[in-house]
């Protein structure tokens, strides 16, 4: 089990960040991959914005992305419409065998 | 410029068996030694196993199952274009004169563990590849108004010509209801606008112009080469409307073979979902953005077999190891006139796409007679 693994279970979602050039490497790893530098954790803002989304079984999918760099696929929860650009808030994630990531529109 | 040939292809039929990965490699192998003129085992330098099946030194296994002693034997694996990356690897190989003739094998049974990408983080619990199709026909519906309808079309044209493939997977037509009315995936990918995996293998032996003149009258060349990677994350994918690593890909194929969309006569390409044709048609410049759809209904209506004549992947099935080969068979076969039914009038140029992880990969062939 990794850090980012623990931390999901906890409903905290963490990346790592290079502690050189502070580029976020996602998805995570034990290296910088703009500059080779160390890495350290650090908590990603739970605030994101829709990228697009379709549906399954009438769940909704989607991929969000947040502080305009990292892109997750997760579940939007709620009957709201949806627009690609729109903002969304993590409201759950998890580890179980997989990432889950859970939003709601904002 | 050193020339780097085709001089023959061997083809399983797709479809789904007991046998073990190494009989349908070999099945494929066997047709190749028995159609081709004046080869023999000792002629080979060069084997190359393209799958997903993670088979410890496969290459060597399947050289040794063939009588063949080769300088160079290995695996080469890229998720569904891990065929055409094998043939690239042959086509150096021959091209910088470490070999004169290489022998390229690709296979892979149904179950394939190339399925489904475990790595990729970003793809949370949604690891099925209809969760990325979906994304990709979310965007280009609304970007371009694209409809359901208009994606059916893609898989009708497909299945109708894999009628007249022996080796497809599908042997029956599908109509425009049938594909309509499949079963619902997601809210925008049914059942049949997907590619089946599949049982397949596909062979092609790579040569230098001496010793492809030695072994067939009707070589075909390898005149351009593209690759690209972007990432192997899915959501690396910047624009869900395009695929920019088919686009760096095309491009770079088309000034090496100093050909254009408008000299290719016919396409094989990666349709692992029908969105992906549309797409894929748009950006490898055979009509313009927006008009795939439209491009794909004329090509139906008027019977015209252009793109993808053995049926794609929606119609000839998918084995994933094979796939890029099969298509670089096809290719092969519409160019040295041995098509069939399926046969392209004329055709003297022709284009292979293969793809891989949702268009975070992507390779581009072209091909001349």
């Amino acid at each position: 089990m990794t850090r980012f693994e623990d931390e999901l279970k906890n409903n905290n979602f963490v990346c790592s960040e290079c502690v050189r050039c502070k580029h976020l490497v996602w998805p995570p790893s034990e290296f910088c991959n703009k500059c080779f530098g160390d890495v350290t954790w650090r908590p990603v803002s739970r605030k994101a914005i829709l990228v697009e989304f379709s549906s399954k079984d009438g769940k909704c999918f989607c991929i969000a992305e947040f502080e305009d760099s990292i892109r997750v696929f997760g579940t939007i929860e709620g009957n709201s419409a949806l627009s690609p650009g729109q903002n969304l808030v993590l409201e759950y994630c998890n580890y179980d065998e997989t990432p889950k990531f859970v939003f709601q529109t904002d | 410029m050193k020339k780097v040939a085709i001089a023959a292809t061997g083809l399983t039929k797709f479809n789904k068996t007991e046998k073990p990965i190494d009989s349908i490699m070999l099945s494929s192998i066997r047709t190749i030694f028995e159609n081709t003129k004046n080869l023999e085992q000792k002629d080979v330098d060069v084997v190359l196993t393209s799958t997903n099946a993670n088979k410890n030194y496969l290459a060597n296994i399947i050289s040794e199952l063939s009588g063949i002693r080769p300088k160079i034997s290995h695996s080469v694996e890229s998720l569904c274009n891990s065929g055409t990356n094998s043939l690239i690897s042959a086509y150096a190989y021959v091209f910088s004169g470490l070999a004169e003739t290489a022998l390229v094998v690709g296979a892979e049974k149904a179950n394939s563990p190339g399925l489904v990408l475990n790595w990729d983080m970003s793809r949370g619990e949604y690891k099925h590849p209809i969760f990325w199709a979906s994304m990709f026909t979310s965007a280009h519906m609304r970007k371009y108004g694209t409809s359901l309808e208009d994606l059916a079309y893609v898989s009708i044209k497909n299945h109708k010509n894999a009628i007249d493939n022996p080796h497809a997977y599908f042997e029956k037509p599908f109509s425009l209801d049938d594909v309509m009315h499949s079963k619902n995936l997601t809210e925008n990918v049914r059942l049949l606008d997907c590619s089946m995996p599949c049982d397949g293998a596909a062979a092609v032996l790579i040569c230098s112009e001496e010793k492809a003149r030695k072994y067939t009258d009707t070589p075909v060349w390898i005149t351009g080469i593209g690759q690209k990677t972007i990432s192997a994350s899915f959501t690396k994918n910047d624009n869900l409307s395009s695929m920019e690593s088919t686009k760096t890909a095309v491009t770079d194929a088309y000034q090496m073979s100093n050909k254009t969309a408008k000299d290719v006569d016919v396409v094989e390409l990666h349709d692992a979902f029908s969105v992906c044709e549309i797409i894929e048609l748009e950006d490898m410049g055979f009509c313009q953005k927006g008009q795939g759809s439209k491009f794909v209904r004329d090509l139906y209506d008027t019977d015209n077999r252009k793109i993808n004549p053995r049926g794609g992947l929606i119609g000839a099935g998918h084995p994933l190891g094979a796939t890029g080969i099969a298509q670089v068979v096809e290719i092969y076969q519409q160019l040295s006139g041995k098509a069939e039914k399926r046969q392209v009038h004329n055709a003297k140029t022709g284009l292979v796409h293969n793809m891989s992880a949702g268009s975070t990969s992507s390779t581009v062939l072209i091909l001349e007679s």
